[in-house]
């Protein structure tokens, strides 16, 4: 069952410079299962995660042939209805905690805000549901951690607290956008390991951008890899060692390896064909 | 007699009234054209320890020594001229109000060094960039391309000692290879010593000799690196440490 | 001229004055999207030709008396906006004021922001004493009212033009002092400051090639600003017959002396009001636009 559908995306730029094309003719469909998007900075991955939520601002402009979602053409969609959508039904996960939560608001009253505007909920209700929440992202001592400011959390804690915010209202979609390349290497794993049982006990599907292409290799079903704006690739993470594009192929091997030997590290031959 | 000696450094921030205790009695030694490393995680104090050398953050215990002298308070010219460092991110360590020409003449003007025009055009040659990217200022380069030239200007005065603070991190994997693979370049061809500091398990026991791994403010433990590739470690941070860092290595 | 665009464009400039015209006519390209920017910019030109060609420009001069023309509404022929009460036609004096606004301005733009600048930085940059000292020096020239300092000065100095400007300047300095602080003490931290104190740099160095041009788009951005404000406090001064003296034709003055006729020859106070509006609202204009311009986006990746 398909939950989004994407073809021939492009976002472009108009600026003073010219016209900057970040993303050029991308395609991909996603069911209830785990998309990574791995690309350079320049790829165009976190452009792609955007336009899907429709969160790119002039002089940004999406055009695509189809990005239709549970049904619903987001192309064609109004600002209100994207808004409806945004949140609800689709979600999304930034890299640093930092600057995606609050920081003059108490993490509790962040977690309710949504529960209390959107649902109507009552005060009471909202608490116990942030507390649910939280618990769902093994943060031990929830009451605490409502009571507390965003900058009173460590790097792994204000990211599970992103990820319970984002999970409260039980979205279909979520998009994590580098969720854990802001984290320190141990807290990493446990980021990933929450985020990856809530994904499965819920049954949504996840597109996973990052920069690290054996992470999203062992954390999804299917992978797709961008350079320059384009797909060069896609291809099952189990397939990944036999990845045909010598892109991947160079992405793969450039990465330097605890054990690994101390000649140059091959690195990656560019090729402007691979930008067709 | 070590080239660069480390003895009980302690490191006290004072913010607001409160005392953070960045570095704690911490101990080590580099040889001459050896490369060391520091690893540990955030708040472990390692980018603090090469600060600490450099004179931008306050020494409130121990000592450092450069062969076998202390090190000057203030750092003056002629340590520069024997220390130098590369920072984390080539965004933020570059002034973007200068041209490549402007920001790799300056140690040379400072110095009196003569023969600008070919100690630069050699500079640019050395780690890569063309010629003509002389003139350009910062925004106009890449990532991985300012970096480059933040080693450049680390080079021009000549230093025996090269800091490096994650010099990679904010790079992609693969310019983080060629990048890894120019230090280790220049490092052989100038027998440069190397003190490097990476959160990256991996980047550190392809580019350094003997490692110390930190947290906390406090060494925990110092390996060889043939050490770390057989996984003989001691303590149980640094095994945790291994253990995250390998995990996330396929299979093959 | 597309050869000369092409030079500018050129992404491997030869020379350091290439590269930086270079990145000055990308600048241009982005302040002439802004169409309010340009209309300021259309302006603050205005006012500048005007005032370099007011001999050509003005159709009688502007200190002649005519006795017999006294006070004509605007729209007489010859005198398009009118005559004051001593038969003097206003748009002659408006355009010939127009140096009197512009002299002052370029004289109060020229030494406040400057010596505020050296402050700020100074003060930003040493921290502690230094600091402590210069910013309390800050705080007293801040407290004062512009108009009540130019009062004193005038008490000790007697009125005229360059001492309207010195008073002027002498209250205009503090906040250009804490702009220029504040940039400093976010810059100083930076990574690039630290790289060049590591090569050896001494802090006059640091201040005036590294620090300086990181707070000048700041303080730019505040001199334009602060322009309006400026034309204004002169226009004060004048009105209280404490700057300029009669008979030059500066705007503030002839505000104050057509107060008299506000009602019946309204033109007399009126026109010159509205030549201190549209030059005001000019440079706001203009200001807004060049921060737009000049704000940092050099940390886009």
């Amino acid at each position: 069952m398909t939950l989004l559908s994407v073809k021939n995306l492009r976002v472009t730029f108009d600026t003073e410079a010219g016209l900057v094309e970040a993303v050029r003719g991308v395609s991909f469909s996603l069911g209830r299962e785990r998309l990574g998007i791995v690309g350079e900075s320049g790829s165009g991955k976190t452009m792609t995660g955007r336009s899907v939520l429709r969160l790119i601002r002039p002089p940004g402009k999406i055009t695509a042939d189809q990005m239709e979602f549970d049904g619903i053409d987001l192309m064609r969609a109004s600002e209100k209805q994207m808004r409806a959508l945004r949140g609800p039904r689709i979600a999304m996960v930034m890299q640093d905690p930092k600057y995606s939560l609050n920081p003059v608001m108490k993490v509790g009253a962040q977690l309710m805000e949504g529960l209390r505007q959107r649902d109507r909920v009552s005060k009471a209700e909202a608490r116990s549901k942030a507390i649910a929440a939280l618990e769902a992202v093994q943060i031990r001592d929830p009451e605490r951690v409502l009571e507390a400011y965003p900058h009173e959390l460590s790097g792994g804690m204000g990211q599970r607290v992103m990820i319970a915010m984002m999970l409260i209202p039980n979205p279909d979609l979520l998009i994590a956008d580098e969720p854990t390349s802001a984290l320190d290497v141990t807290v990493q794993a446990e980021v990933l390991s929450i985020l990856d049982n809530l994904v499965k006990t819920r049954g949504m599907g996840l597109i996973f951008i990052s920069h690290d292409l054996r992470l999203v290799a062992r954390f999804c079903d299917r992978v797709l890899v961008m350079y320059k704006g384009r797909v060069v690739e896609e291809l099952a993470a189990k397939d990944l060692l036999h990845a045909k594009h010598p892109y991947t192929q160079g992405l793969l091997n450039c990465l330097p390896r605890i054990g690994g030997s101390r000649d140059p590290l091959p690195s990656l031959d560019r090729n402007a064909a691979w930008a067709n | 007699m070590a080239l660069i000696e480390i003895d009980n450094l302690s490191v006290t921030f004072t913010a607001q009234g409160r005392q953070v205790r960045a570095v704690q009695n911490v101990s080590l030694n580099v040889n001459a054209q050896e490369s060391f490393g520091l690893v540990g995680e955030s708040g472990s104090g390692k980018s603090t320890i090469l600060r600490a050398i450099c004179g931008l953050a306050p020494i409130s215990g121990g000592s450092i020594r450069i062969n076998g002298k202390a090190i000057a308070t203030p750092r003056g010219k002629a340590f520069s001229r024997q220390v130098q460092m590369v920072f984390q991110d080539p965004y933020a360590s570059l002034h973007p109000r200068h041209t490549i020409d402007r920001t790799l003449s300056e140690p040379l003007a400072i110095h009196g060094l003569p023969g600008t025009d070919q100690r630069i055009t050699k500079a640019l040659t050395d780690v890569g960039l063309p010629t003509n990217f002389r003139f350009r200022y910062p925004h106009q380069l890449s990532g991985g391309q300012r970096q480059r030239v933040a080693i450049a200007r680390a080079l021009m005065l000549e230093p025996e000692i090269l800091l490096l603070d994650e010099p990679t991190s904010a790079l992609d994997a693969s310019v983080q290879a060629e990048t890894l693979n120019l230090l280790s370049r220049l490092r052989a061809e100038r027998g440069l010593t190397f003190l490097m500091v990476s959160h990256d398990l991996a980047v550190i026991d392809h580019m350094c000799d003997r490692i110390l791994v930190m947290q906390h403010g406090r060494a925990v433990e110092e390996l060889s690196r043939d050490a770390l590739a057989h996984a003989e470690m001691k303590t149980d941070y640094a095994r945790s440490l291994f253990a995250a860092s390998a995990d996330r290595m396929l299979e093959g | 001229m597309s050869t000369l665009i092409t030079w500018l464009r050129d992404p491997n400039p030869a020379s350091r004055l290439q590269s930086k015209l270079g990145q000055s006519y990308l600048s241009w390209l982005r302040l002439r999207r802004n169409p309010l920017a340009m209309i300021g910019l259309t302006i603050s030109l205005a006012l500048v030709l005007m005032a370099l060609f007011a001999p050509l420009l003005a159709p009688h001069d502007p200190i002649a008396q005519e006795l017999s023309r006294r006070l004509l509404p605007p729209g007489t022929a010859g005198n398009w906006l009118g005559t004051d009460d001593f038969g003097r036609d206003i748009l002659s004096r408006i355009i010939f004021g127009s140096r009197i606004t512009l002299y002052i301005v370029l004289l109060v733009i020229l030494t406040a922001p400057v010596v505020g600048l050296i402050i700020g930085t100074i003060a930003g940059y040493f921290g502690g004493w230094t600091d402590e000292i210069l910013m309390r020096i800050t705080d007293i020239f801040l407290a004062f009212p512009k108009l009540i300092l130019a009062l004193a000065l005038v008490a000790v100095l007697g009125p005229g033009m360059e001492n309207a400007v010195l008073a002027i300047a002498l209250t205009s300095w503090p906040p250009y002092a804490r702009v220029a602080r504040a940039e400093t003490l976010t810059v100083r931290n930076s990574d690039y400051i630290a790289a060049v104190k590591l090569q050896g740099a001494g802090a006059a160095r640091v201040i005036w090639g590294h620090v300086m041009p990181m707070c000048l788009p700041s303080v730019i951005i505040r001199v334009t600003l602060d322009m309006a404000g400026v034309i204004l406090t002169a226009a004060g001064l004048g009105f209280l017959g404490l700057g300029v003296q009669p008979p030059l034709p500066e705007w503030g003055l002839m505000i104050s002396a057509g107060r008299k006729f506000l009602f019946e020859q309204w033109w007399v106070a009126t026109m010159p009001g509205l030549a201190i509006f549209i030059v005001s609202l000019g440079f706001n204009l203009l200001g807004d636009g060049l921060r737009d311009v000049l704000d940092p986006r050099s940390t886009s990746k």
